[in-house]
């Protein structure tokens, strides 16, 4: 089947069996490789991206139920080279160890505080219980979370180590 | 020693030295731009996948491929016969046993490798998965390890010669048992609880794969895969497949976590090796979370019987543990050669007793095939858990707190080094302080107090504090090697003529920072900026020999042998500075990122004027090289031992058993922190890791041998709402054989958490006659407990 899927602002037409999941579309198909696959059941949120700037687990979605919609991913979450406040969060939080679910849990992330631009702990804790990390136990993601919710313009240009 | 506050910062703001700095991976981890093996795509890459078995234990009557073979876009079907033609039906696992790489006569647990399909893509590949007909004749399965020894149990390793029972060892022993047993018959009390450490798994977010590509016109094999030791498979692979060493490179790019369970060689890898070779073409093998959950390395699935003696006043006399291991069909554990039970022994924990004694059986049943792995040090886990939850059963016996328990019997700061009555040389320690620092941040006293208010009021807390000692960074090559090959790495430096270096190490991250904290470490040395260091690892071709990171040892032995190898770059700088200033050597003091004269502070030169020096013109005394490089092997001359106390609290609800952390207090004691913010980090997970063991994660198995623990829906791993906000604490008592003092923290609190969870839920119903419940305390579990009726939380129940 012929689908026509925006991701991250550009317009991409392929054919593609109608049982392919949009997490193989987004990484064998576009080879964009920032959203990673960790589970067979949608457990573990590694794949989490936007669909029409609703986070979604994109293990759970066929690439076909996508067409004609507008897809965002970790790659599309940094603005003109500028990093979103949820990145900058993370680093200076160090909310990320070995990074395979920084991507969906930033999507995650970013996704909850346009929502809720003040979360509380707890609403941070919940937000984000969909996504599976076994490096971090999850201290410095909230930590990170509530940084960028504390510094919303805080990104910088510049990521120096 | 340069303490954290003391490290100058550089201009890019890191210090340069010890200190918290922002990890230099993070920036491609940010943007998605990470590359992990799944990411790893080449030119003309074919896919595959494994056909598994759904048996237990079954012989293959025949298998019939034809129809797969027929299949569009399918390029290759190989079975286990391919390979026995080939010679590689079978592997070595990397404990001096056998693992078949593909089943030729018998299946020997749920999800054993059958047939490996290579097609056009992961789909097509799929699809000729059930295109496979495999008839099977289902034989019973040997699922409970206490039955793997009746007479009648099947035998699962008939493969094996004469092999007539389901032993893999008969005994291994450490310790004095006739000074143990003259010590329980002295003492006013003993405590015996059988303790039950189940199988659990590490389940690291990336799964394993790899990618393959044997060029077939120069030879040569690039394998891209998810290991922590890409050395030591290059060296098993040579010997394996009788390819050529120096044909092999093994390139371990970034790794979605490990904990172990990437450090044996799967059939998954071999087969996509074989897959390329009779394809011509790169093949990637992905598995998918289940074939993770149910065919790679597990962890645990210890029975132990536990005694402990005391005196009546709660003096510790002695402790004896007798254990059934349970190794799965195959015995395929990741473990120094002469420790068969790994470092189990260290069982005597951190107290002062003088007899103590462990005996070890292990078995095979039809289950997969691992055991040491999930952050275990080596089976250090194993030993923590039974020794704290037995402190706690005496304590309970005693009527007696079990911190004032645990304080009478810490080994005092002037005892060490020290010696346990099981071997092992404790290098060094301040337990008590640790101890006293941990229930300061808890306020133990009033948690006591609030406990009490609240039993009065028929609210069920509970506390539990573990006080663990670890043994990592193995290790010393007269002691341990893997598969003979001994536990020493080795590190490379160059400083280039414009004074920025890059170090090469043996060692392989799978989400530690070792680019950040090895380039700390020769910051620390040679006072280049951190961010002028740049990290190579992983790379079998780019990096020199050594045993990989698992055991904690990446910082006690990598880390040993990357300060090591600086020191020797800036004893070779000196050399040259002495020349460059028409100076001896003798002559020059050093400060950090310079040799000055002795006496005229002002006349020196800088590391990185050295560098140029050493690569110019400059004449160069008798005997002293040109270009400022070094490289060292570093064998370490014992284990470091880093230890910590934890306390938990938790509420029960006794009407339905369950359990909610409210907090959880962590101080360890690593010794010199390279990067605080790191160390933070890596004890944080492991503290989930505790949790979820503690609580939710258990492979279980039913009566046929099906695995009840194979995916996410069933092996429940802890998320944000079950880990509470972890308070942490240090203290720090740096290994005096170490060169930074450095003891290594990745597996502390993995191996240190679980039994103060434990001990926490059990002292929270212990007013309802409770004094041990196995792990994982699901409110099923807890709720049972409560009732007096324990049950096997390995096996299906009711």
């Amino acid at each position: 089947m012929q689908v026509t899927i925006t991701v991250n602002g550009v317009e991409h037409t392929r054919d593609v069996e109608p049982r392919m999941l949009l997490v193989h579309f987004i990484r064998d198909e576009l080879l964009m490789r920032g959203t990673h696959w960790g589970c067979d059941t949608s457990n573990c949120g590694a794949c989490t991206l936007w669909v029409d700037d609703e986070p979604v687990k994109s293990c759970t979605m066929l690439a076909v139920m996508a067409d004609g919609k507008s897809i965002t991913t970790v790659e599309g979450l940094a603005k003109g080279g500028e990093l979103d406040p949820v990145q900058q969060g993370f680093m200076e939080c160090h909310g990320l160890q070995c990074g395979y679910c920084t991507p969906g849990m930033m999507m995650c992330a970013r996704a909850l505080l346009d929502r809720n631009p003040h979360p509380t702990e707890e609403e941070i804790r919940e937000g984000i219980s969909g996504n599976i990390c076994r490096c971090t136990g999850y201290k410095n993601i909230v930590a990170a979370i509530q940084w960028a919710a504390d510094n919303p313009a805080a990104a910088q240009s510049e990521v120096t180590a | 020693m340069t303490a954290v506050e003391d490290a100058p910062l550089s201009a890019a703001g890191n210090p340069i030295g010890f200190g918290r700095m922002h990890r230099k991976e993070d920036v491609r981890f940010l943007r998605g731009q990470g590359n992990y093996v799944d990411d790893v795509n080449l030119p003309g890459m074919l896919h595959s996948a494994i056909l598994r078995s759904p048996y237990a234990h079954a012989r293959i009557v025949s298998i019939d491929t034809s129809a797969a073979l027929a299949l569009p876009g399918v390029h290759a079907v190989i079975t286990g016969e391919t390979l026995a033609g080939l010679g590689l039906a079978w592997m070595p696992t990397l404990s001096y046993d056998t693992q078949a790489v593909l089943a030729t006569d018998k299946v020997r647990f749920q999800g054993q490798e059958v047939a490996f399909v290579v097609a056009d893509n992961r789909y097509i590949a799929r699809d000729a998965l059930e295109l496979i007909d495999v008839e099977y004749d289902p034989l019973p399965a040997v699922v409970d390890a206490k039955k793997a020894l009746d007479p009648d149990a099947p035998i699962i390793r008939d493969d094996k010669e004469g092999k007539t029972d389901n032993v893999v060892y008969e005994k291994w022993e450490a310790g004095d048992e006739a000074a143990t047993d003259a010590a329980f018959a002295a003492a006013d009390v003993v405590v015996t609880e059988d303790i039950l450490y189940p199988r659990v798994h590490p389940a690291p977010m990336e799964t394993c794969g790899s990618v393959a590509h044997m060029d077939p016109v120069t030879g040569k094999l690039k394998l891209w895969t998810t290991t922590q030791a890409p050395h030591a498979h290059r060296t098993v692979y040579a010997l394996v497949a009788g390819l050529p060493e120096q044909n092999i490179q093994v390139i371990s790019p970034d790794i979605g976590g490990g904990f172990g369970n990437k450090v044996p060689i799967y059939p998954g890898y071999v087969c996509s090796i074989v897959g390329s070779i009779v394809t011509g073409r790169p093949v990637k093998w992905m598995e998918d979370r289940s074939e993770n959950l149910m065919s790679t390395g597990f962890a645990r699935d210890y029975h132990m019987n536990v005694s402990i003696a005391s005196t009546k006043e709660g003096k510790i006399l002695a402790v004896k543990v007798d254990v059934l291991a349970d190794h799965g069909a195959f015995n395929g554990v990741a473990q120094p050669t002469k420790y068969p039970a790994g470092f189990f022994h260290i069982f005597t924990g951190s107290y002062d007793y003088p007899a103590a004694y462990c005996a070890v059986k292990a078995v095979y049943t039809n289950k997969a095939p691992g055991g040491v792995a999930y952050a275990c040090s080596f089976r250090i886990t194993e030993a923590v858990y039974a020794i704290e939850r037995i402190v706690d059963c005496l304590a309970a016996e005693l009527a007696m707190d079990p911190a004032e328990l645990r304080l009478k019997n810490l080994l005092r700061p002037e005892q060490f080094p020290y010696t346990t009555p099981t071997g092992w040389e404790y290098d060094s320690g301040d337990y008590e302080k640790t101890m006293r620092v941990a229930m300061g941040i808890a306020g133990y006293d009033d948690l006591r107090k609030e406990q009490a208010e609240k039993r009065a009021k028929g609210e069920y807390m509970g506390i539990g504090i573990s006080f663990f000692t670890e043994g990592v960074g193995a290790g010393p090559r007269k002691h341990m090697d893997i598969l003979g090959l001994g536990m020493a790495d080795g590190c490379d430096l160059r400083v280039h003529p414009t004074g920025k270096a890059q170090v090469r190490l043996s060692v392989q991250s799978q989400g530690q920072g070792h680019e950040t904290t090895f380039a700390q470490i020769v910051a620390h040395e040679l006072g280049i900026p951190p961010e002028d260091i740049e990290v190579i690892h992983g790379d079998t071709d780019n990096t020199p020999f050594g045993l990989g990171t698992y055991g904690s040892r990446s910082t006690p032995v990598s880390g040993a042998a990357a300060a090591l190898v600086a020191r020797k770059v800036r004893d070779k700088a000196r050399l040259i500075a002495a020349a460059a200033l028409e100076c001896a050597p003798d002559d020059l003091e050093w400060e950090l990122g310079r040799w000055y004269v002795k006496g005229d502070p002002e006349r020196g030169r800088t590391i990185q004027e050295i560098a140029m020096d050493a690569h110019s013109a400059l004449e160069l005394p008798e005997g002293v090289e040109g270009h400022l490089d070094a490289q060292v092997v570093y064998n370490p001359p014992n284990l470091t031992y880093p230890y910590g106390c934890y306390i938990c609290v938790v509420d029960v609800d006794p009407g339905t058993g369950q359990v909610k952390v409210r907090r959880f207090i962590a101080v360890d004691d690593c010794g010199p922190r390279i990067n605080p913010m790191i160390v933070e980090g890596q004890v944080h997970g492991g503290l989930a890791d505790g949790v979820g063991m503690a609580l939710m994660e258990v492979i279980a198995f039913d009566e046929d041998g099906n695995n009840l623990g194979g995916s996410f829906m069933d092996y429940l791993l802890p998320t944000s709402m079950e880990c509470p906000d972890w308070e942490l604490g240090e203290t720090v008592t740096p290994s005096p054989h170490h060169p930074i003092g450095a003891k290594g923290v990745g597996e502390s609190a993995t191996v240190g958490s679980p039994a103060a969870v434990v001990n926490a839920v059990i002292d929270a119903i212990s007013p309802f006659g409770v004094r041990h419940a196995d792990m994982p305390l699901t409110p099923a579990n807890v709720w049972r407990a409560i009732q007096g009726r324990n049950v096997r939380t390995d096996l299906a129940v009711e």
